[in-house]
């Protein structure tokens, strides 16, 4: 292999010219000729029976051209729109109701499509949608979880038995009772995760055009994953894959919310074939904050049992998961928290099951961290409870239970297994950079003066790199997650490399850059990474999430470039008359052994490689490559976080926040600050100020703008200080784990556990998010009440 | 009935009938065609429409097209000049801050009136002149980066060209 | 989103706006800034038949100090006032406030004048003007703050009243406006504000009740002798503010007793 020159470096993005220019290609922003709006009509109920729709009046609006209802898609679209897939691991599945992109009879959730206009302009759709009349009999909103699972309580679905959406019991209570037997100390803690809207700041958009004559589908859209909608949308159009390309452009930020298809996904193809005319329809801000799936919103039930010392025995998690009204297609990758809960640390055993709720509200599904940052706020807070419980430094009580070094290959409690780690490595770093013991010292003369400092820690792990066909597969209903990936040279040299991932931020189009110019050895102007077509490049790519784009297709990339390479030895042995054997690869050039100056560069290889060939050798220099991971990747890391709470208002100041991570070898060390940033300021979005409220009653979304959905601004956020250790992965040859989602999976716990650890004198062991001031003060006056120490550390 | 609107747009003139209703972000992207300029909200919260309406920063969906009636409007694509990046531009570049890029004209358009105003700010000036921005991506930590370093190019060496190596370090 | 159709036009004087206004009847809109308006016209909350636009109006944006009064013409943006030397010297609250509304680019365009006729409970500027006995002067009339703000979002504005001026008294004691939020761009969960004049404290508070409040038992207090966090107590004196996602009523409740005693102590 070429030595690396550009793996490693900080290199400018190669997709920011065009962006910081106002020149990018999100899907609003191409013009198409003739092109007609789609605005959708949706229930304002949470949860009732449409009795009627009335489109006279919209028929007739100016501009209008067509009002369909569900009947009018009747053979256009068939069967549900989404194919559930099964929770992993999961045994039981009771109730999966059937998902069509327009409601027939019955609305679920407020936000559900009813009906859809079409106009010439997108004004005049608007107006067409404001005509329609429904009539509606409102039912009773299903809306909290628990009261869900009690007897007697209303259905989310109609036709369901109950609103169980799976009861899944991974490994039974029975296998803990040891160590609850052996117990010192048993801790207890019921954990919100908070219901979380995740927020691109670029809503989705779809634009379709169908060929009536070639009978051929083009869909521009806002997606993660290209080939994953065209799949989609072709069963449900009856149509082949061959006949539908899927194109994706710029994506203005996805965090999940843009891999599982929507309504508007096969509403707008189907309304393209349907008006014989292009159909573009722009999501509203207003339709994204009710309509794009939901993160999190689940509740943890949690006992831990350990000894006095410290060491840590056994753990037993209940997870409850607003599935919300339908399950999302990958909903069920959220009960991985169910199997990640043990964290960083060693158990003798760990008893988890998840039961999933349908509730009357948008779907969830993975977003950003999907059941890891859960499992993450588990583990961490779990953890700090027991070591508040037995009088010992949260540092110290994590190193006690650390997977040590030396004991990776680590098989944890679930079977897992966990790759490389350093995690002691990693806390000490972190703790020497944020001035543990010194911070220590000043928090307790602050607390003297009044003053109500709290000092966090997350000792994160993360798995991802999804993944390994033997989880995946099952949990896809058969697709393995693996990646691909083509190279193409043409013959003056030029590279073309085709990626089945997507970028939508992550920078892959200069990571993978940089991966195939150092595999090829030509320089990276000469490469042009594409992705979002799927008319180009392998049969089928699998898009980005789960911080795979590097960890799977990266490794795709570097393995199609060695099968270049493969083939490049055969040709340059053909033009330096030499044995195949004999040929070396070495920066860019093909030599013979110990004649480095008897060589051709690749170009030159790429020029013979179209010319006259030996018979039986074929011409052209390109490769696939399909890359299933043997194993997951497991990036960790230390987060250390100070905050001071103002006791009079509850207001949490961020005062300090520290990171080492560790995602093994770096490709590019500006691009994964970057991701652990935003990651981390995500994080800071759902501990501190974020949260979808639905109206208990009515099932009206309350938190419905930016306004009342309070994502932070560059006020409410600390200055980062990063720092990391690199243990590469010894799961790919390129050492490389994820980091995309590592800040979001790290950061809740570290400020939590701060705020915990500010209001300890007042008695308090444990703060749910979104930790806003009322909710604390409302905490520290029933703390007051309850305790003498309260007033000690009020004065 | 349709208004008549005049502008101008990064120094050419545009002129039109138009709803009264139309918005000015939509005059900008659907009928100038300038589709630089985005729409994050409906709330004029999130600030992806901000340009400059006679050199003050305004969130373009919180306007109509008719209020813009002889203005002289700059978006994004006014920013670069004969082939060279405004120090924004090059600064967001160099910082690496931007990531998805939706919210970045925006930030870019708000940063510049920012300096207009206060061609030295500090961190904190920094971060209150741009509080009516949101982004999802960067966490803002280096988009704060970016409106430093272009604070003191401008302010330092505002000559400069802004061309620069794509390759700016060998490694950590 | 997008709003509904309607009328437009662009009004050169205040009487060509009021004729406008006469013309289009009740469900016309005077449209200033348009920070509160176009959003609510965007989700289609507000459809008014037509708007008159009266941002071409010379003469309504001025700021000038008159003897013991300062005058502030309708359409200053809050930027302006922010900014302002006359502002900062003769009522320095009034741009310490300016400064803490919305965004950049919302104090490019909004208005005082909207603002307050707007009467937004969570407005600041309704809260000062409240406490320092300022008068609204429109096309026909002068207003006292006091008889101004009646309930939520509701002023004894006719239809086709226009507000083109609001005058404050000069002060410029010791003073200090608290604006509780949790994101610097948003608007108050509660406000408070302090302001020493004439030798006596004038105390109110925002977002605390559909309209701005007059802490009047804390200012006697104060006038009594109470030191700031004894009579800060009495600033929850027959509050009766909703709850909504931010703050439960007693919260806010509470938070009016702290931010008042903090307004007080930290005046300057």
């Amino acid at each position: 292999m070429a030595v690396s020159q550009l793996v490693g470096a900080k290199i400018h993005r190669r997709e920011d010219p065009r962006l910081i220019t106002g020149h990018g290609r999100y899907t609003d922003d191409l013009a198409h000729s003739g092109v007609l709006h789609m605005a959708v009509v949706r229930s304002p109920h949470a949860h009732a029976r449409i009795k009627s729709i009335g489109v006279e009046a919209a028929k007739k609006a100016p501009g209008v051209v067509a009002v369909y209802t569900a009947q009018d898609f009747n053979g256009v679209i068939a069967g549900p729109a989404t194919h559930p897939v099964a929770p992993v691991f999961a045994p039981e599945k009771k109730a999966n109701p059937p998902r069509y992109p327009i409601a027939k009879e019955e609305v679920c959730y407020q936000g559900e499509p009813v009906a859809v206009v079409i106009a010439e302009e997108r004004y005049q759709a608007a107006d067409g949608a404001q005509l329609v009349d429904v009539e509606y009999e409102p039912l009773p909103a299903v809306m909290d979880i628990e009261e869900a699972l009690k007897p007697g309580s209303p259905k989310a679905h109609l036709d369901q038995p109950d609103n169980i959406a799976w009861d899944a019991t991974y490994v039974p209570w029975e296998a803990t009772d040891e160590a609850f037997k052996n117990a010192e100390v048993v801790v207890k803690q019921r954990i919100l995760q908070n219901r979380l809207s995740p927020n691109p700041m670029e809503s989705r958009v779809v634009m379709a055009e169908y060929d009536e004559f070639d009978k051929r589908l083009t869909m521009w859209m806002s997606t993660q994953n290209p080939h994953w909608i065209r799949l989609f949308v072709a069963g449900a159009l009856g149509l082949g894959e061959h006949a539908v390309r899927v194109i994706s452009h710029d994506v203005g930020g996805g965090f999940g919310s843009k891999i599982s298809p929507y309504p508007e996904d096969y509403l707008v193809p189907a309304s393209a074939k349907l008006t014989g005319r292009a159909v573009k329809w722009t999501e509203t801000r207003t339709e994204a904050m009710q309509n794009a799936y939901a993160g999190r919103g689940q509740i943890y039930d949690v006992e831990v049992a350990a000894k006095k010392d410290g060491t840590l025995l056994g753990m037993r998690l209940t997870q409850m998961l607003d599935a919300g009204a339908y399950i999302g297609t990958f909903g069920a990758f959220q009960t991985c928290a169910c199997l990640l809960a043990g964290g960083a640390y060693k158990w003798q055993a760990i008893s988890s099951r998840s039961v999933a709720v349908l509730t009357n509200k948008i779907t969830t599904d993975p977003y950003r961290g999907a059941g890891r940052p859960e499992a993450t706020h588990v583990a961490e807070r779990m953890v700090d409870l027991v070591a508040h419980e037995i009088g010992m430094d949260p540092a110290e009580i994590r190193r006690k239970n650390f997977v040590k070094k030396e004991e990776f290959p680590y098989t944890q409690n679930f079977g897992l297994v966990m790759d490389s780690g350093d995690y002691d490595g990693t806390l000490d770093k972190a703790l020497k950079l944020a001035g543990y013991d010194q911070l220590r010292k000043e928090q307790e003369d602050e607390r003297k003066k009044g003053k109500h400092i709290g000092i966090g820690l997350s000792t994160w792990i993360e798995i991802c790199g999804l993944g390994p066909g033997a989880v995946t597969g099952p949990a896809t209903g058969g697709v393995v997650l693996s990646e691909s990936a083509q190279v193409k040279i043409h013959p003056a040299g030029g590279v073309s490399v085709y990626v089945g991932t997507h970028n939508h931020g992550q920078g892959n189009d200069t990571t993978h850059a940089q991966i195939a110019a150092d595999a090829l050895g030509v320089p990276i102007d000469s490469i042009d990474i594409r992705h979002g077509d799927t008319n180009e490049g392998p049969g089928f790519g699998y898009g980005t999430y789960g911080s795979r784009s590097l960890a799977v297709g990266g490794v795709a990339i570097a393995r199609a470039c060695a099968k270049v390479v493969d083939k490049g030895k055969k040709i340059a042995a053909h033009v330096l008359e030499a044995a195949e054997d004999d040929i070396v690869f070495d920066q860019g050039k093909f030599h013979v052994k110990g004649a480095p100056e008897k060589s051709k560069a690749m170009g030159e290889v790429a020029f013979a490689a179209y010319g006259q060939l030996p018979s039986g050798m074929e011409q052209g220099l390109e490769a696939v490559a399909y890359y299933e991971p043997p194993n997951f990747v497991w990036p960790f890391g230390a987060h250390v976080c100070v905050v001071e709470v103002d006791t009079d208002t509850g207001n949490v100041e961020l005062k300090k926040y520290v990171a080492v991570d560790d995602c093994g070898n770096i490709i590019n060390p500006m691009i994964v600050d970057g991701q652990l940033h935003g990651g981390i300021v995500q994080s800071i979005g759902q501990a501190l100020y974020e949260e979808m409220v639905y109206d208990d009653e009515s099932g009206q979304l309350r938190s419905a703008t930016f306004l009342d959905y309070a994502m932070p601004t560059a006020n409410e956020v600390p200055d980062i200080e990063l720092d990391r250790t690199i243990t590469p992965s010894p799961t790919n040859e390129l050492g490389v784990k994820g980091i995309g989602e590592a800040g979001t999976i790290a950061a809740t716990a570290a400020i939590i556990n701060a705020v915990v650890d500010a209001l300890s004198p007042f008695g308090i062991k444990h703060v749910d998010m979104p930790a806003t001031p009322d909710r604390l003060w409302k905490q520290i006056q029933g703390a007051h009440a309850m305790s003498h120490d309260g007033k000690e550390a009020r004065k | 009935m349709k208004h008549k609107v005049a502008t101008t747009i990064n120094g050419r003139k545009h002129e039109h009938e138009v709803e009264p209703r139309l918005l000015l972000v939509h005059y900008i992207r659907d009928v100038a065609g300038l589709t630089g300029t985005h729409i994050g909200c409906d709330t004029s919260q999130c600030g992806a429409c901000t340009i400059l309406v006679d050199g003050k920063a305004v969130k373009s969906c919180t306007m109509f097209a008719v209020q813009a009636e002889g203005r002289q409007l700059t978006t994004i694509e006014g920013m670069a000049k004969d082939g060279q990046l405004h120090p924004l531009q090059q600064a967001f570049w160099d910082e690496h801050g931007l990531q998805c890029g939706y919210c970045t004209p925006g930030f870019i358009m708000a940063a510049a009136y920012l300096l207009s105003q206060n061609p030295n700010p500090t961190e904190d000036e920094i971060r209150r002149g741009l509080e009516g921005n949101l982004c999802r991506c960067t966490g803002y930590v280096n988009i704060i980066k970016s409106v430093k370093a272009a604070a003191a190019a401008m302010g330092g060496a505002q000559a400069k060209p802004a061309g620069r190596s794509a390759v700016t370090a060998g490694g950590e | 989103m997008i709003p509904a159709a309607f009328e437009y036009a662009r009004a050169s004087s205040v009487d060509e706006a009021v004729k406008l206004l006469d013309q289009f009847g009740d469900e016309a809109k005077v449209l200033a800034g348009g920070h509160s308006l176009i959003p609510l016209m965007r989700l289609r909350l507000a459809q008014p038949k037509a708007l008159v636009d009266i941002n071409g109006i010379k003469g309504l944006d001025h700021i000038e100090a008159k003897g013991s009064k300062l005058h502030i013409g309708a359409l200053a943006r809050h930027f302006d006032i922010q900014n302002s030397d006359v502002v900062k010297d003769k009522l320095p609250i009034l741009a310490e406030v300016a400064s803490e509304v919305g965004d950049n680019q919302v104090r490019n365009m909004g208005t005082i004048g909207g603002v307050l006729a707007h009467a937004d409970a969570a407005g600041d500027y309704p809260t000062i003007a409240l406490i320092l006995d300022a008068d609204i002067v429109t096309n026909k009339r002068t207003i006292a703050a006091k008889d101004f703000f009646q309930d939520l979002f509701t002023t004894p504005l006719a239809a086709n009243e226009i507000v083109t001026e609001v005058v404050f008294p000069v002060a410029d004691g010791p003073h200090k406006y608290i604006k509780f939020r949790r994101r610097l761009f948003d608007w108050a969960i509660v406000g408070a504000a302090a302001q020493k004049m004439n030798g006596g404290w004038r105390i109110g508070l925002t977002n605390v009740g559909p309209t701005p409040v007059r802490a009047s038992a804390v200012e006697e207090a104060l006038h009594n002798g109470a030191k700031p966090d004894e009579a800060a107590l009495h600033a929850s004196d027959g509050l009766n503010p909703s709850g909504d996602l931010r703050a439960s009523p007693e919260y806010k409740k509470h938070l009016a007793r702290v931010l008042t005693r903090r307004a007080i102590e930290q005046a300057k």
